[in-house]
């Protein structure tokens, strides 16, 4: 499944030689961060699958297959655009290709993404799903404070400040915050 | 058969759109902010996969012009919408809200998972990624009645009372209709009749575990949504969802 975006067609003028640098566009392209969790490249979040050269009426430019992270995520749309604008500021004509299959998981985060989400407050997602009330049995799910490190944590509400995240307090720094859902 | 293939596709994509709109009322509404926020982002997903069936609905269809998402969810009139009743009926309390939540994200739940297989492969590129999003909904209302029903007596008797008042419209979610009699012959869809089975044995498991009781069968039950035949609420709703779009047509900002 497939839906574009349209075609960003660059005005702005290249470096150096007067040719963009593709391979610094793509970097420009990966570093673009997630508008709500700006602390995170969506790189490093995992919604770009695949960056390609292609060749555009305009010369040559990108095209960016993202995968959205939430079918109803507000953040795609300006992910999408931020794309798009990177490539305009280089004057690189790109294209974004919207994936759904495979469904993004957060297995695709790296871990220097899983990093700075703690770094800026947010707990790493778990790889466990939270399920039911209560965690039982011997593979009990723990979610550390970002800021204390403690796991004497507990949900507070499973839908978060975005649809990504889940609502939390820890117990031992009475601090609340956010957990980044597994997906 | 381009006609069955849109129309199985509109039932899935309006299903998910007018809860979608449901569910939105229940910011400031809800008994406290968290619900506030789980309702709006259980909506939020919903919306998202309306998006890409209604999409996939405008693709399939063909018309000349083509009729994309905005113009399939704001455009049409009630008779053209192929949602079940159950999603279109007004918010009651919390707990009626926890009653239909948990027969329609058990559904979606079945519905999804069999769904991943679909011939039609951006079907099931929606399939693949909501199945997860709507397990999280699933859970969400079961813990809800989990907690109601084996609450107070105060909680459990309104538990109680919003299952008996859902449950006539249940049934319509596992009708079969000829859009789906077709997607399934082809593998593109699944027979609803065919989800009726594992949805109800799930539902009454929570039920059973909230020491509620299982309704006794309704005298009626509502049908024809997937035919374009709605209840009164049904008219109201469009309205307040068209109306922006209808007064200001192509507006964009």
């Amino acid at each position: 499944m497939t839906s574009r975006t349209g075609t960003g067609t660059g005005t702005g003028t290249g470096t150096g030689t007067g040719r963009p640098d593709l391979d610094e566009v793509e970097r420009a392209v990966r570093a673009v961060p997630d508008p709500e969790i700006p602390v995170i490249t969506i790189d490093d979040l995992g919604v770009v699958r695949e960056v390609e050269r292609v060749d555009t009426p305009e010369g040559p430019g990108l095209r960016v297959t993202i995968t959205p992270t939430y079918s109803g995520c507000p953040a795609m749309r300006v992910m999408e655009e931020d794309v798009v604008a990177a490539g305009r500021r280089a004057g690189v004509p790109v294209e974004v290709v919207t994936r759904l299959s495979p469904a993004w998981t957060t297995d695709w985060m790296s871990e220097r993404g899983r990093e700075q989400l703690l770094r800026f407050g947010i707990a790493p997602p778990t790889g466990q799903r939270a399920h039911g009330p209560v965690p039982v049995g011997l593979s009990v799910r723990q979610v550390a404070c970002p800021r204390c490190g403690s796991t004497d944590t507990e949900e507070v509400a499973r839908f978060g400040s975005t649809a990504c995240k889940a609502l939390r307090r820890c117990l031992a720094c009475r601090e609340p915050f956010d957990e980044f859902k597994t997906l | 058969m381009t006609g069955l293939h849109t129309a199985y596709l509109l039932g899935l994509g309006d299903d998910a759109l007018i809860y979608a709109q449901r569910l939105g009322e229940w910011l400031t509404h809800a008994p406290q902010i968290e619900e506030d926020m789980a309702l709006g982002n259980v909506g939020l997903d919903l919306l998202g996969q309306a998006r890409a069936l209604l999409t996939r609905a405008g693709e399939v269809e063909g018309a000349d012009p083509p009729r994309d998402e905005d113009a399939l969810a704001m455009l049409r009139d009630e008779r053209e919408f192929r949602n079940v009743q159950l999603v279109e009926q007004p918010r009651g309390d919390f707990a009626h809200e926890m009653a239909r939540l948990l027969w329609f994200s058990t559904y979606q739940a079945e519905l999804y998972a069999r769904l991943v297989d679909s011939a039609d492969e951006t079907l099931a590129g929606v399939a693949r990624k909501a199945v997860k999003e709507v397990d999280y909904h699933r859970d969400h209302a079961t813990q809800w009645v989990l907690r109601l029903g084996d609450g107070t007596e105060e909680s459990h008797a309104r538990m109680q009372a919003a299952l008996e008042a859902v449950q006539p419209y249940v049934a319509e979610l596992g009708e079969d209709h000829d859009a789906a009699r077709w997607a399934a012959d082809q593998g593109i869809g699944v027979l609803p009749s065919t989800l009726v089975e594992p949805v109800t044995t799930a539902v009454h498991d929570v039920l059973a575990r909230a020491t509620l009781t299982v309704p006794d069968a309704p005298r009626w039950h509502a049908r024809g949504g997937r035919e374009g035949l709605h209840s009164e609420a049904m008219g109201y709703l469009l309205a307040e969802m068209q109306h922006i779009a209808r007064s200001h047509p192509g507006a964009t900002w």
